[in-house]
């Protein structure tokens, strides 16, 4: 019996909210595998949160410098409550994500359910505004606007 | 202010040499990076092709040829966002990335972008992976 999704459920992270991180485990609605159903749970899974990214290690302890530049990004924009999952957790999400993403590396960012692209990507967005842009899509204000706006007073 | 620091740190972290990246050991190029070079150079045509294994940076054993960073400059790019340009070069490198390397950091860019800024930035410090236990600081 596949239970891959429920594990990636176990390694969710709710940055942000409540006491430290870590919490919001219960309720995430994945639901166990059936066999040939990966596909379709992590479907689910990336457009169950608008900002959801797939790391080696979590928001507070990334175990690869590229995963911990995609954290340090989101936190730069002040985007606190963001799905995180723990790929180094479940070999079979580590596997399964590639698969869904055709994306052969870790990590992954999916921003409203669409695939964005890796570090690289997110840095390039981060760098050019564009991110600014995309997280304004998504109801959400990069903290840099307030910064930029403050710097130029 | 902390923002401001971290946006600093971050643009440095794309730039600046924070991990030892004299390719000294691996001057001559593995039969690797010989094979990313020529397919690269076989699907993009590319107007610079620069490639450094950043594999000393990693835990992993010397002489590996697992972590690699390419700066692919082709007019073939114009047009493309920043995941076609970068779904393309996976296409090129397919067997490599199913095989012996684990991480790819790709600029690609159109010959007018390159000129803008050409060099081969650095990537940000391994972590461990999945070889660093938890609970270790």
């Amino acid at each position: 019996m596949n239970a891959s999704l429920s594990r990636a459920a176990a390694a969710l992270l709710r940055w942000g909210r409540g006491a430290g991180g870590g919490g919001g485990l219960p309720g995430v609605g994945v639901r166990a595998a059936s066999s040939g159903g990966q596909a379709e749970q992590l479907d689910a899974l990336v457009k169950k949160d608008k900002v959801v990214v797939f790391l080696k290690g979590t928001p507070e302890q990334p175990q690869c410098g590229f995963s911990n530049a995609v954290v340090q990004i989101l936190r730069l924009h002040g985007v606190r409550d963001y799905a995180a999952y723990n790929v180094l957790d479940d070999p079979e999400l580590r596997q399964g994500i590639k698969d869904y993403s055709n994306w052969p590396t870790i990590p992954q960012v999916y921003l409203n359910g669409e695939f964005v692209g890796g570090c690289d990507i997110l840095l390039q967005m981060h760098q050019n505004g564009d991110l600014v842009e995309e997280l304004k899509k998504l109801g959400i204000r990069s903290a840099l606007i307030d910064e930029k706006n403050q710097d130029s007073k | 202010m902390l923002r401001a620091q971290l946006a600093r740190c971050m643009v440095s972290m794309a730039t600046r040499a924070c991990v030892s990246q004299d390719g000294a050991g691996s001057a001559a190029g593995g039969p690797v990076e010989a094979a990313i070079r020529a397919k690269l150079e076989q699907a993009l045509s590319p107007e610079v092709l620069e490639l450094r294994n950043e594999s000393g940076g990693h835990a992993v054993p010397a002489g590996s040829e697992t972590h690699f960073r390419v700066a692919v400059v082709s007019s073939r790019f114009e047009g493309m966002s920043p995941l076609q340009r970068h779904r393309l070069v996976h296409a090129a490198l397919s067997e490599e990335l199913a095989g012996p390397v684990h991480a790819l950091a790709i600029q690609a860019k159109t010959p007018a972008q390159w000129r803008e800024n050409p060099q081969l930035d650095t990537s940000p410090p391994c972590l461990g992976g999945s070889k660093k236990t938890r609970g270790t600081s």
